[in-house]
């Protein structure tokens, strides 16, 4: 069926003739060859030139299938015609509808209906990913920071500063009670500094490991640290133990000493650069990440990502802006966002050109899109937080994910008390992209579903608002990640099978 | 397909799924309305994606008055009810007549749950 509300017709009607309009799709080019992103469905279609030709001949206003064939005759057959509009037809970048004198409304995503959510809440979706908050204590005070700065969400004084063992504990136990039959769990370990409190960490890891093996899981594990603190014994631990390691970073002196500052006010990068030399000279099993917060006084991507990459050798870097209300000093302004989509994109170029090359580019943002584009993801909800992924506090109290651990207002259970499962099934309905007006004509929805609740709650207060001030350039950096795509299936498909 | 090539894996997927369908009948729903729409009597749902149509399939309790004959009271949300009929239901009847005379009846309103206030009041 094409059109709901035109199959709906009673017959008396059906003297009308069927007419042809546009559906809702983004075109973009991919080494010059003409391509089709479908909205809702996330399915990408390479298009030939009928196929380009009706959809152009469509964007002039609705036709009729004689109007249509009228219009192209002289181009192409009328059978290569008739092809293309029924193939459109079938993956919806054209809908047939019954002529009648309205204009198409805008299309109506499906709401979550009471009885699918029911059926949801059934279903569980497994907990694959917990974040444990070892500790809201930093041994460096950068400005910037959502968890010590002036951003800061949760009412820290209450909260004991570090997670204690036996919370830890019961933080694995909850992880894997909620895991369902998921056969791999994440464990990640973040903070504060997390490395403040190795020796809980080190111990959750160790009952985790030990727990999994009873229950025939597996258990993965990562660390986020800005390795100010990485000695070698802990060097050796996260080796033995396979531990995944992601090192918050700036790039090179100047950029890391402007913000990431111990209390002081003294720089950290002559403390972390060898510790990182070392940490990548040693632990060659998994890839270690670096982890960029661009600011508007740090926004040179070229050259962090040059002193990252390759002065020091990390495996990948990621590039994210600070979350931050728009009235910080260091918040990136609305040329600052444009610069930066430019850096972005001519990073990408050279990640196209690696991949054409057969080559692995380090630049981790276009990777990761590319992966979600190839898999065709649609997002319900931006991200899994409170879904598959959720973050503890120093307390035991569980939340949205990491970044509103240890936030009342954003609590969704207790390690002790498990998730309270009506609290986060009303919290995930509520948050649906079918909630979010302003996304409903965007595009780029499948893939963005309204951004990061954090950065929403931090710029609006509120975790529902999706994130509109960063659409212009979601959607600029979606259409480059696109074209890259494009262009690798294009010459060398091969490479996508690592997405597969 | 000879026009259009899927080229992530979800367009493979979707095409795997819409073979289901035939093409003429994807077209032309007007001509191919006998196996467009299918009853449940008929055998059971269409293989391939199908939307299941009708109140009958959803509870919905509270049509257009409460107990005291005004809309104050109704068991859901108006909006609820009026989504109902005019986007699931084959019996046009009980919503304005969103083809013929009132077609725009929705048009500012881009998501019931925010924007009911917005539908238009139709006037026969
Ligand atoms: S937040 Fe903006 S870019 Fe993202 S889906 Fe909504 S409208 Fe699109
Ligand atoms: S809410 Fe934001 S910070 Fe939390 S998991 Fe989602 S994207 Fe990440």
């Amino acid at each position: 069926m094409i059109d709901g509300t035109a199959t709906a017709e009673p017959q008396t009607v059906s003297r009308r003739s069927t007419r042809f309009r546009r559906g809702e799709f983004h075109a973009f080019a991919g080494d010059g060859a003409p391509f089709v992103y479908m909205t809702p469905s996330a399915a990408v279609y390479r298009l030939d030139d009928a196929s380009v030709a009706v959809l152009d001949t469509l964007a002039q206003g609705d036709c009729s299938p004689d109007e249509l064939a009228q219009a192209l005759r002289s181009r192409f057959p009328l059978p290569e015609v008739k092809e293309a509009i029924e193939e459109l037809v079938r993956i919806r970048a054209v809908e047939a509808f019954l002529e009648t004198p309205r204009k198409a409304p805008p299309a109506e995503l499906p709401a979550p209906s009471p009885a699918a959510l029911q059926r949801a809440s059934g279903k569980r979706v497994p907990l694959s990913t917990l974040v444990m908050n070892v500790t809201s204590k930093c041994n460096l005070s950068c400005a910037y920071c959502y968890e010590y700065g002036e951003d800061r969400l949760s009412e820290a004084s209450d909260k004991p500063r570090f997670m204690d063992e036996p919370t830890a504990r019961a933080s694995v136990d909850f992880m894997f009670a909620e895991s369902g039959d998921q056969k791999l769990v994440n464990l990640t370990f973040f903070g504060g500094e997390t490395l403040l409190n190795f020796k809980v960490l080190k111990a959750a890891l160790g009952y985790a490991r030990e727990r999994g093996a009873t229950l025939g899981k597996r258990v993965e594990a990562s660390l986020t640290t800005n390795a100010t603190l990485l000695r070698s014994e802990i060097i050796d631990w996260l080796v033995e133990n396979d531990v995944g390691v992601t090192v918050s970073m700036d790039g090179n002196k100047e950029q890391q000493d402007t913000f990431r500052v111990f209390k002081g006010g003294m720089g950290s990068y002559g403390t972390v650069a060898p510790n990182v030399k070392e940490l990548l000279a040693r632990h060659t099993r998994r890839p270690v990440g670096a982890r960029v917060t661009l600011t508007k006084q740090n926004l040179d991507v070229r050259s962090i990502y040059d002193h990252l990459a390759h002065t020091l050798g990390f495996w990948e870097v990621g590039f994210a802006p600070v979350t931050t209300s728009w009235q910080r000093d260091y918040a990136i302004q609305e040329d600052g966002f444009y610069d930066m989509l430019t850096q972005f994109q001519s990073l990408a170029a050279e990640y196209l050109e690696f991949a054409l090359a057969g080559k692995r580019h380090k630049f981790s943002n276009v990777r990761d899109t590319l992966e979600e584009i190839h898999k065709g993801l649609n997002k319900s909800h931006p991200c899994g937080a409170g879904m598959g992924l959720m973050g503890v506090a120093t307390d035991g109290d569980v939340a949205l994910c990491h970044r509103f651990a240890g936030s009342d207002a954003h609590k969704l259970g207790t390690v002790h008390g498990g998730v309270d499962h009506d609290k986060q099934q009303a919290w995930l309905a509520e948050h649906h992209i079918a909630t979010k007006t302003d996304c409903k004509t965007c595009w780029a929805r499948p893939l963005c579903a309204g951004g990061c609740y954090h950065e929403a709650h931090t710029r609006y207060g509120d975790t529902h608002r999706p994130n509109l001030h960063y659409c212009e350039w979601i959607r600029s950096w979606t259409n480059t990640c696109l074209e890259v795509y494009g262009t690798i299936a294009a010459k060398r498909p091969e490479f996508l099978q690592q997405f597969d | 397909m000879a026009r259009v090539q899927p080229i992530n894996k979800k367009a493979r997927r979707v095409d795997a799924d819409t073979l289901a369908t035939p093409l003429a009948a994807a077209a032309a729903p007007d001509a191919a309305a006998g196996n467009d729409v299918v009853a449940l009597q008929q055998g059971g749902a269409p293989t391939g994606p199908n939307i299941p149509l009708g109140c009958s399939f959803v509870f919905s309790p509270g049509w257009e008055v409460d107990s005291s004959g005004g809309t104050a009271g109704l068991c859901q949300p108006v909006e609820r009810d009026l989504y109902d009929c005019y986007i699931t239901c084959f019996w046009p009847v009980h919503v304005p007549d969103l083809y013929n005379h009132a077609p725009d009846w929705t048009a500012k309103c881009a998501a019931a749950q925010k924007d009911w206030r917005k539908i238009d009041l139709i006037f026969p």
